[in-house]
């Protein structure tokens, strides 16, 4: 399916060193990418392997050391303040800890209000705004009328991933970058919080780029999945080609790491 | 039936908070466990997992209380002796527990050596520095740890490293029974399953006779353990073995849990996830019937309003639910 569709965030020869010397470490060493519009893609990696670096480049929050990022088939250009804020309109992130990512000292409705704001929202009437902000709570099955007035430090880990999701939903951004959302979550929940993702991309037609180290879950949830191993990208393709035939010894052994059900799982391996 | 090394009848403990309020985080709780054998507790945060295991130390301290029951351990009931007594006879000797999160709580001024010297001591005050030494050496062999980190400081120890060394301490004295409380959760995969490998050869090495293995990583929890409990809002729910708990669960809360199980194996795709709707309900004031109720699918009136005990379905298997095994598993094959 990815053939057909549109390039929208693509990246050639990508790169960041931090430090220098003794110090110095090739956190993303020349990755080449192409995401499509729609498409959910899985970055997988043990930790260290540079996830989290290539997430942030993504995003803009820093520079590549080397190689260029296309959006939407233009160089990506964001130098200046303005040129990042029109670009933050397209691509959005939610992190591995929920309670990072919220100013504590606002309150979970300016939270909310500031989505609104920042989608052109902000001479709407004060109702349609309410109006809008419950729509995106009960999208995730949050009450709004509970959540005036709180402040996201009020909030369980799970409800807080959630209110992530209903920002989400307000911003409607073209890529959402999910930084192993669910690994602070116990198993039990993680799967309504990839449920809320999952239709949250049907409902928006957005880009999906799951970072994490569960190989299990990348499997699940990707059309395409991309192997990271100390910066680079070892292997790529469909999940089923990745996951089922791997061809690099990589990748077999991040699946033979994990336990299995269905499968014997070979503790000699260790 | 084997040799059981465990034994605990009807346990009940709650915790009583600063405000005055008891939470009964562990409710009548029966269970035993065999030499040789491993059982899984699976539930997800917030059910009573961790209150468990240390209610099953008998050795309380506040805000725990103990409420009722007994627990007999080697033969030897320990519900109402003495905590010091307890402490003295049992404690690390014949049950011992590593907790969540313990190798974060390792005194990072101490030496492993050190902290070794500390437990064994405390058990054995007069025992030679040398003989520590010695046994230390000869266990960290057994167990494949490198001598070396004896002297090492736990800031030297990667993860992995300072979780199996944390085990390797916790059967310094050859406890009966070990509790692992989620002690893989917070490594990555390969680290995991090297923690997992060690804790499988401990009862083969005769460090433990068995094992209490607590988990909300039902994948890992199968690979592990023999049987399994699953908890839900302080209460067993479910009895069986891990086979049929994973593949043909009784309970429509250890339904949900299986159906949410995450794994890279072929088929995983075309398996739609269950998410279970809610939250658990507040300990402090649980509802008078069932307490997975507000959450179930096959929730009838009376679920709401009549105490649900734990249903007897034969050779060890248990559950909690008014509805018959053969009307839920049907509900399970062709919906409801
Ligand atoms: N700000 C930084 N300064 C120096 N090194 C860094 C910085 N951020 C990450 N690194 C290093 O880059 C490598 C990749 O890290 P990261 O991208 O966080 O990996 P992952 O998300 O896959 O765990 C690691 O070796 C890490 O120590
Ligand atoms: N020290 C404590 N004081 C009061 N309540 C507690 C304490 N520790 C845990 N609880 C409560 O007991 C219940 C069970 O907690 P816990 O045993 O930690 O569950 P789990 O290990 O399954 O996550 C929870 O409702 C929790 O809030
Ligand atoms: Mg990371
Ligand atoms: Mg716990």
């Amino acid at each position: 399916m990815a053939g057909e569709k549109r390039v929208c965030l693509s990246g050639m020869g990508v790169t960041k060193i931090f430090g220098f010397g003794r110090t110095r470490t090739v956190a993303v060493d020349h990755v080449d990418f192409k995401f499509h519009e729609g498409e959910v893609v899985s970055i997988v990696g043990e930790s260290g392997s540079g996830k989290t670096t290539l997430a942030k480049i993504l995003l803009g929050l820093i520079n590549p050391t080397e190689g260029e990022i296309y959006f939407q088939g233009q160089k990506r250009d964001i130098r200046t303040h303005r040129k990042k804020q029109e670009y933050w309109k397209n691509i959005q992130a939610i992190f591995q800890d929920p309670f990072s990512s919220y100013n504590i000292f606002r309150k979970i409705d300016s939270v909310l209000m500031d989505c609104i704001h920042m989608r052109g929202g902000r001479w709407l009437p004060h109702a349609k705004k309410v109006e809008m902000m419950a729509e995106a709570c009960r999208f995730v099955n949050l009450k709004f009328e509970e959540l005036t007035n709180k402040y996201p430090f009020e909030l369980s880990g799970g409800q807080m991933q959630r209110l992530m999701i209903a920002r989400i939903f307000l911003l409607k951004p073209k890529i959402l970058l999910a930084d192993e959302p669910t690994s602070m979550i116990d198993a039990c929940s993680r799967a309504t919080i990839l449920d809320y993702l999952m239709d949250l991309r049907n409902a928006i037609g957005m880009t999906l780029i799951f970072i994490t180290h569960d190989i299990g879950l990348a499997y699940y949830v990707s059309d395409t999945v991309y192997i990271m191993e100390r910066g680079r990208f070892v292997e790529y393709g469909s999940a089923d080609e990745v996951i089922l035939r791997p061809k690099q010894a990589y990748t077999r052994r991040l699946i033979s790491d994990v336990p299995k059900i269905y499968e014997e799982w070979d503790l000699s391996t260790v | 039936m084997g040799q059981a090394v465990l034994e605990v009848n009807d346990l009940t403990t709650k915790y009583i908070t600063r405000f005055r309020e008891d939470i009964y985080a562990v409710d009548h709780v029966s269970l035993r466990v065999e030499e040789g054998k491993t059982l899984g507790i699976a539930g997800e945060s917030g059910c009573g997992k961790s209150t468990l295991a240390l209610s099953l130390m008998g050795y309380y301290f506040p805000p725990l209380h103990y409420v009722s029951g007994e627990i007999i351990l080697n033969g030897r009931k320990i519900t109402g002796m003495k905590p010091d007594e307890i402490r003295k006879t049992a404690l690390g000797t014949e049950i011992a527990y590593i907790p969540q999160a313990a190798m974060n709580a390792l005194n990072p001024t101490q030496k492993v050596i050190n902290f070794i010297e500390d437990v064994i001591l405390a058990h054995n005050p007069t025992q030679d520095k040398k003989d520590i030494y010695e046994l230390a050496r000869a266990s960290f062999e057994v167990l494949g740890l490198p001598a070396s980190v004896l002297h090492k400081y736990p800031v030297e120890l990667s993860g992995g490293m300072k979780q199996r060394t944390v085990i390797a301490v916790s059967v310094i004295l050859r406890p009966t029974v070990l509790i692992a409380d989620e002690p893989s959760s917070a490594l990555d995969v390969t680290s995991q399953k090297m923690v997992i490998k060690m804790l499988k050869g401990l009862m083969e090495n005769g460090f433990i006779k068995a094992m209490i293995f607590i988990t909300h990583e039902l994948p890992l929890l199968y690979n592990v353990a023999d049987d399994i409990m699953v908890m839900y809002a302080g209460q067993i729910v479910e009895k069986a073995t891990a086979k049929q708990a994973v593949f043909d669960p009784l309970h429509p809360y250890s339904k949900g849990l299986m159906g949410s199980i995450i794994v890279p194996e072929s088929g995983l795709r075309s398996v739609k996830l269950t998410a279970i709707p809610g939250a658990p309900p507040n300990l402090k004031k649980p509802p008078a019937g069932c307490r997975f109720a507000e959450r179930c699918k096959y929730v009838q009136p009376e679920c709401k309003v009549t105490y649900v005990p734990l249903y007897d379905a034969g050779n060890g298997r248990a559950y909690r639910c008014i509805l018959s095994e053969k009307t839920l598993r049907e509900a399970y094959q062709h919906g409801w």
